[in-house]
């Protein structure tokens, strides 16, 4: 990051969102690399950049092919990279052909000669690097978003190498470390599949227990479920479903039909208060060891530093307890003969880490084989070697605009979107009480020219309406917004639930809702109407 | 097919040039140390003990403080060793009768105007130079009330020797949200926001990496403030643990310290590489959460 | 970057007085007041916003100079123009101290009580106007240790002006001495000699504006050798190679100039190239007349030779030295010099942008400078293709705004880039790293004006004047007790007794106590000194410097402990406040001489003066820079030499 030439920092306000990041973005900047922005607001990020691109919500793989459009017709694409490391390059190319200039100028709102000469930096730079969040991956075409970008960065030679790459930011502290762990609906430890037969048998060797071949559940797909009775019992850990997801009124309808929720926690949430049975936990970061990993793929020791308070207890207790209910002796003794066992089952992903090479290396990249291995500071190297050593090719994949689900009309005029605070954390359950003077709340944010033609000023108090529910917040005015576009936080649930608005369209291939786009209607209100609750 | 120009990309970390190295001579003992080096650098890699309040090996050298200058053979005035970088021959003397008369005039200006009494090191500091400020009369001092303006830190000016530290780390080097600035000159110059404008005005976001490279404790985290005031402040009782930030997927270390069962500070290592010793408001203050009376209870 | 902002809206005239300064903004995110539909996609920001900071200090004065100070709207203006933040440019604006953060009506007065002017009625001006019209405003920054946030409403009588003390306004030879400026739309900016309390109380009140006391008088006779050209006398002993065409041509035209040999040395420059230029100079053995005395040529050539091919020419109009006027008359006499000296000095070590960095107390040399800069582009002796020489160079004269410490050649730089002036450290040299940290150039108007009669003469011939270790001609600014204080070219080695009679001798009382040579940062000698050679080899040797070139001579009336106080007062001042040896050494330094003067010294005056004596030399040793290191200078002369303060 901090060595590359050219970035482009997409959906992504990581100034309040990954500030410590940021730090090392702006180093990147301070040493010369140029910076492009491209998200619908000015956030505090584009306001660092040479080039804010506004694009409009959910506007981004119409973005993304136009600009490799025009690198392909500048001839600026990297032939020998892609001859060698890529497929479906003809196929791709014919299917961003119909992405001009102009219709790219139509379809995202942003000036041609600024779509092409951001291309033809990101192009033409000898290191270049594509960075995300949320504004990419909160969309019902979520997947398609991320692949539009990675086929910008195969385009251009962009990966496997030093400075450069895809640098997808990861929202939660160890969400990756989940995935890593097989806490996803379709892997196991170390992102292998389930799928393959003999891996699951490795794994039924291993644990000494017959695995299901099948892939489960994500999010999205398990509320759905729930609604439709064909899931009754929910295991919750750590997870505040009921104010965290998208069309919120709905998902509690779900939670509450469920036969059995247990949901274990480290506060009294939401979610919490609608368990049949709550299990007390330690904070994990603090109150007891492990590991997490962060976004750059790096291992780090997590340890405890305090006592847990009366009655709640450490995860592995309570793991080992429900195990002895359920008939089975796990013996998880302790974090780190866990973490062994998975270096046993992923050895090709974690073998080389142990406790004491995290604790002398400050942590380490993935994947990390044996005990001489350094750790990966970058992946793709393979795609630029040749043989056998470049192993698959990277495949292009063909993406088209589509736009979000729900747009404004006449009776829902403005697009809401939604993104973070600088002082607070998904739905505030941490960071609701620290005292911070940043501290201000939910708001409706809406531009200068929509509060001045619907005569709303700053402080008043607003009915926020779409489909799903509405809502009354506090308006507050801000010139990162266009008109058509309001915003509002997912933060302060118990004083607007913001979820009750957004869409629960979402993303086929991941699971992913629309939080980033749904239609609303904004009116000011004349008397407090309490929100849903 | 073959492709030999790709053979040409350069894919892993460029590796720098080994450094030239330089040779110079410390109060008489040679070293030998990478260009670019400072004569600080060098001192240390001799095992010299040089005192520095406004150095810090993260932040860019201001030199200003002027506690770590040395004599360098044929120069005019003193260097500050800091900054000033190692050249070849060169003959450094890292105490002589005009270092410590310097340093110890420094010391004295310095405790005859500002409250040092929660600067770690500072006593020890003054007794090795001999540094008597009472000789200096009544005169004048930067005392003034101290700046409680928030509920996470408190800035006590009167304490500030005015190293520029917090002014770095909340600018260029490494925050850079320049929320603070050094403002007024001579001796009214003086850390402040525009217009003197209490922090929650400012463009402050509470980050509190000023607190974290603050060599003086003008700038404190309000809980430590309080513990210090009621008298409950006991670092002989806190350990620290070096555990990983609950919030966002960066993966900042935090280091709990803890005292008696309670979390009072988190900072983070300087050596780190993802954090540099900084933090965000949340990753700072944002522990509050596990002793905020959190008390589950199974229903 | 992501800048916020106070509340605090600016007005029409605060808006109007930026844009007027850094040109209207160019879309809704450069403060423009109106969103575009372009605006509502596409910001440019980033780096070429953060290339415009050195524009801060230009856009501050434009405010000032508008308004009358800088309000919390047109400063927040000022921060979104040029994407700077606040806190930033407050650290700025609160360095300069003809920068008012605090309201203050339209006229303010700054009359000048530094050592020449008090001992000539400004003590007596200033207690009068204590006395019968107001209180000086404060020094010092509002917001200062521990002062809460200034208010930002107080009513003002628009009609009712102000007043402040100030340092030396470079006016001594018309001493006592004021500026009087009037903020507005045609912003009002005059030097004024021989103040009284009564005439300044008449301007304060409402009275017509008031003429410059340097403004255009008839040329004079120049065989008569003093040109009343800008109200100051000029005199030489022998031919005058700097002051030639002062007094005699036109100073606002660039064809009176070339009729008095302007423009030959540049023809000079090209025909020998730029080595032969430098060469020139080496023969010439020129010596930086600001103070340190490096040769010349050898810093030319040191930028001409760095592999860095953006580099810069300062020349250092920043005046400031107590008793210091020789380059004001300079600027005002013979400007064009000035832009030929940094044309060839461009061409010699292939440097493409000039700066002038005029001090702020300087109106007409900074009107004379750009208007000598005007004439000269529109001739085609700047700008792309110089002469049609096929090299490019422009001047942009940047103003001081009251800080005597950007005459340091690196607190220029930092000026220049829009940041407060603090000296940086050195190494590295502005040789290498300087402006913007490019290689650079900086030099002095006197050193500057050397520069051309050199190359008409010859370098060789050139250093034949003055004596073997101190060449040329030097112009020194006499003031004080003299009959005929003014501006006086000798060739280096005349004696400080010739000069006396040059300027008149000793006036006042007729009895002569001491003179002040060179400054505040310089040394006193006494009446029996007067055989004193005037070179660097003999001051030297007699333990005093040459400095800037002053001479303030005291008769026998003065009270020497108030001068002490004074120039204890003015270091104190106008130290930056960077480093601890400089910030707190300066003011236990004036304390230690109040108690001294006041008679109560800690542990006998021998006790004092020992302390005194160690922080002069942590002051020296330890600062970082020739501010810390001189500001025990004159002190420590007028102890030792003068025997002023006797244990």
């Amino acid at each position: 990051m901090e060595d590359t030439d050219v970035i482009l920092l997409w959906g992504s306000n990581a100034r309040n969102a990954h500030p410590i990041w940021f730090h090392h973005l702006l180093k990147g900047v301070r040493n010369g690399a140029r910076l492009y922005v491209i998200d619908p607001r000015r956030t505090e990020s584009a306001q660092w950049a040479d080039v804010w691109l506004g694009n409009h919500v959910g506007s981004d793989i119409a973005l993304s092919n136009t600009m490799a459009r025009e690198i392909i017709h500048a001839g600026l694409h990297h032939k020998d990279f892609i001859a060698n490391g890529c497929s479906g390059f003809d196929e791709y190319a014919a299917s961003v052909e119909s992405y001009t200039l102009e219709r790219g100028e139509t379809l995202t709102g942003v000036p041609a000669a600024v779509i092409r000469e951001c291309a033809h930096a990101y192009a033409k730079a000898d290191k270049a690097m594509i960075c995300w969040t949320l504004g990419i991956t909160e969309h019902h075409d979520a997947a398609d978003n991320v692949l539009a970008l990675i086929n910008l960065a195969l385009l251009t030679g962009h990966v496997g190498k030093w400075g450069s790459g895809c640098n997808p930011l990861r929202g939660q502290n160890n969400v990756q470390g989940g995935g890593d762990m097989g806490a996803i609906p379709n892997r196991l430890p170390g992102f292998q599949t389930m799928l393959d037969p003999a891996i699951c048998e490795r794994f039924e060797k291993h644990w000494g227990v017959a695995l299901q071949p099948n892939e489960g559940l994500n999010l999205t797909q398990m509320i759905h479920a729930m609604a439709h009775k064909e899931l009754t019992a929910l295991f919750v850990i750590g997870e505040n479903p009921a104010q965290s997801d998208a069309d919120a009124n709905h998902v509690r309808a779900a939670l509450a039909g469920l036969d059995h929720l247990v949901v274990q926690e480290i506060c009294m949430t939401k979610t919490a208060e609608m368990a049949h049975v709550l299990l007390p936990a330690a904070a994990s970061w603090c109150e007891s060891d492990g590991t997490v990993t962060n976004s750059e793929r790096r291992v780090q020791r997590c340890r405890k530093a305090v006592d847990p308070p009366a009655g709640a207890k450490d995860e592995l207790w309570i793991i080992n307890e429900i195990g002895k209910r359920l008939g089975k002796e796990l013996n998880v003794t302790d974090p780190e003969t866990v973490w062994n066992e998975f270096r046993t089952v992923a050895p090709n992903f974690a073998g080389g880490m142990s406790y004491a090479r995290l604790e002398e290396h400050h942590g380490l990249q993935w994947p990390c084989p044996d005990e001489s291995h350094p750790g990966a500071t970058f992946l793709h190297g393979r795609l630029w070697e040749q043989g056998d050593a470049r192993g698959r090719a990277a495949p292009f994949t063909v993406v088209k605009h589509e736009g979000p689900v729900e747009m404004p009309d006449a009776d829902f005029p403005f697009l809401l979107t939604t993104g973070r605070h600088l002082d607070a954390y998904n739905t505030g359950v941490q960071t609701a009480g620290f005292g911070s003077p940043l501290f201000r709340g939910e708001t409706l944010d809406m531009s200068p020219e929509d509060a001045s033609v619907y005569g709303i000023h700053e402080g008043d108090k607003v009915r926020v309406t779409s489909r799903r529910g509405s809502l009354t917040t506090i308006a507050r005015v801000d010139r990162a917004l266009r008109p058509g576009l309001v915003f509002m936080t997912l933060h302060y649930p118990d004083e607007a639930m913001t979820n009750v608005l957004t869409i629960d369209a979402s993303d086929p291939k991941s699971g992913t809702a629309e939080f980033k786009a749904c239609a609303v209607n904004v009116t000011l209100a004349t008397s407090a109407i309490p929100a849903f609750r | 097919m073959t492709m030999p120009h790709l053979k040409l990309v350069q894919l892993s970390r460029p590796t720098r040039e080994p450094k030239r190295m330089i040779e110079l001579t410390i109060d008489g003992r040679a070293v030998s140390v990478p260009e670019g080096s400072t004569i600080l650098n060098a001192c240390q890699a001799l095992g010299i003990e040089v005192p520095t309040l406004c150095w810090l090996e993260t932040l860019t050298p201001v030199n200003v403080c002027r506690v770590c200058v040395v004599e360098v053979e044929g120069a005019r005035v003193l260097a500050p060793s800091c900054s000033r970088e190692v050249e070849a021959g060169m003959k450094v003397k890292s105490r002589s009768e005009r270092v410590d008369l310097t340093r110890k005039l420094v010391l004295e200006m310095l405790a005859s105007s500002v409250d040092l009494s929660t600067s770690p090191g500072m006593a020890e500091m003054l007794a090795e130079y001999g540094a008597a400020p009472e000789r200096f009369g009544e005169c004048e001092t930067v005392a003034q009330p101290v700046k409680v303006d928030n509920d996470l830190y408190v800035r006590d000016y009167a304490k500030c020797v005015l190293c520029y530290k917090c002014v770095e780390a909340c600018g260029e080097d490494h925050q850079n949200t320049f929320a603070i600035a050094v403002a007024g000159r001579g001796f009214h110059a003086h850390i402040s926001t525009e217009f003197a404008v209490d922090l929650p005005e400012s463009a402050c976001v509470y980050c509190g990496n000023c607190i974290a490279v603050c060599p003086t404790g003008a700038l404190m985290s309000k809980r430590e403030w309080e513990l210090r005031e009621a008298g409950q402040w006991d670092e002989s009782k806190q350990t620290q643990t070096d555990t990983v930030c609950p919030f966002c997927g960066v993966g900042c270390t935090l280091t709990l310290h803890v005292q008696e069962g309670e979390i009072v500070k988190a900072t983070s290592p300087l050596d780190n590489d993802i954090t540099v010793g900084n933090l965000c408001v949340k990753g700072r203050f944002g522990w509050r959460h596990v002793q905020n009376g959190r008390t589950p209870s199974a229903s | 970057m992501d800048v916020k902002l106070l509340t605090a809206e600016p007005t029409a005239d605060e808006r109007a007085a930026v844009d007027a300064r850094l040109g209207p903004p160019s879309s809704a995110w450069d403060g423009g007041l109106d969103r575009t539909p372009r605006d509502l996609h596409l910001a440019y920001g980033g780096k070429s916003q953060r290339d415009r900071r050195h524009l801060l200090l230009p856009a501050l004065q434009a405010l000032q100079e508008r308004i009358g100070w800088i309000s919390e709207g047109g400063f927040g203006y000022v921060c979104e123009r040029l994407s700077v933040p606040p806190a930033d440019a407050w650290g700025v604006a609160t360095f300069y101290m003809m920068l008012a953060t605090t309201p203050r009506p339209k006229r303010v007065l700054h009359v000048c009580d530094d050592i020449a002017c008090r001992i000539k009625g400004a003590k007596a001006a200033c207690d009068g106007l204590r006395a019968h019209h107001s209180p000086p405003l404060a020094h010092g920054v509002v917001g200062g240790h521990g002062d809460a946030r200034p208010g930002t409403h107080v009513t003002l009588n628009e009609f009712h002006g102000a007043w402040t003390t100030s340092p030396c306004l470079g006016l001594c030879d018309v001493a006592p001495a004021a500026l009087y400026l009037e903020a507005g739309k045609a912003p009002v900016e005059r030097s004024l000699g021989d103040v009284t309390s009564d005439a300044a109380m008449g301007l304060l009140g409402g009275g017509a504006e008031p003429a410059d006391v340097l403004a255009p008088a008839p040329l004079g006779d120049p065989t008569k050798r003093v040109a009343p050209h800008d109200g100051t006398h000029i005199g030489s002993l022998g031919e005058r190679r700097l002051l030639k065409r002062v007094g005699v041509a036109d100073p606002t035209s660039l064809a009176s100039y070339r009729a008095h040999g302007g423009y030959a040395a540049l023809d000079r420059a090209f025909a020998l190239g730029p080595e032969g230029v430098i060469k020139e100079l080496n023969d010439a053995k020129l010596l930086g007349r600001g103070g340190a005395a490096f040769p010349i040529g050898r810093k030319w050539e040191a930028v001409r030779t760095q592999p860095e091919r953006e580099r810069y020419i300062i020349c250092n109009a920043d005046e400031s030295e107590p008793g210091t006027f020789k380059d004001r008359v300079l600027l005002t006499g013979d400007p064009f010099a000035i832009v030929e000296a940094l044309t060839i000095g461009a061409y010699a070590a292939g440097c493409s942008k000039g700066y002038v960095y005029i001090r702020g107390e300087y109106p007409l040399g900074a009107e004379r400078i750009q208007g000598a800069i005007n004439q000269a582009r529109a001739a085609g002796l700047l700008g792309e293709n110089v002469a049609g020489r096929g090299f490019a160079f422009d001047i942009e004269v940047r103003r001081g705004a009251g800080a005597y410490i950007c005459g340091e050649e690196t607190a220029i730089f930092e000026s220049i880039e829009g940041k407060r002036g603090e000296p940086r450290n050195k190494p590295p040299f502005p040789v290498q790293h300087g402006l913007f940290d490019k290689p650079t150039i900086v030099n002095n108007v006197e050193t500057l004006a050397n520069v051309l009669p050199i190359l008409v003469e010859g370098g060789a011939a050139a250093a034949k004047i003055g004596t073997a270790q101190s060449a040329g001609t030097r112009l020194f600014c006499v003031s004080g007790h003299v009959g005929r204080p003014g501006v006086y070219e000798l060739p280096m080695g005349a004696t400080l007794g010739e000069l006396m009679t040059l300027a008149g001798g000793v006036a006042g009382t007729g009895t002569l106590q001491a003179i002040l040579l060179g400054g505040a940062a310089g040394a006193f000698v006494r009446p029996d000194e007067l055989s004193l050679k005037l070179t660097h080899e003999d001051t030297r040797a007699a333990g005093v410097t040459l400095g800037s070139g002053v001479v303030v001579a005291f008769d026998s009336s003065v009270d020497m402990k108030d001068v002490l106080l004074r120039i204890a007062q003015f270091f104190r001042d106008e130290s930056c406040g960077q480093c601890v040896p400089c910030r707190v050494g300066t003011v236990r330094q004036q304390e230690s001489l109040v108690r001294i003067t006041t008679g109560k010294p800690l542990g006998g005056v021998s006790g004092e003066l020992a302390l005194l004596d160690e922080i002069g030399a942590a002051m020296k040793d330890g600062s970082i820079c020739g501010l810390g290191q001189t500001a025990y200078a004159a002190i420590e002369s007028a102890i030792k030499r003068l025997q002023l303060v006797r244990a």
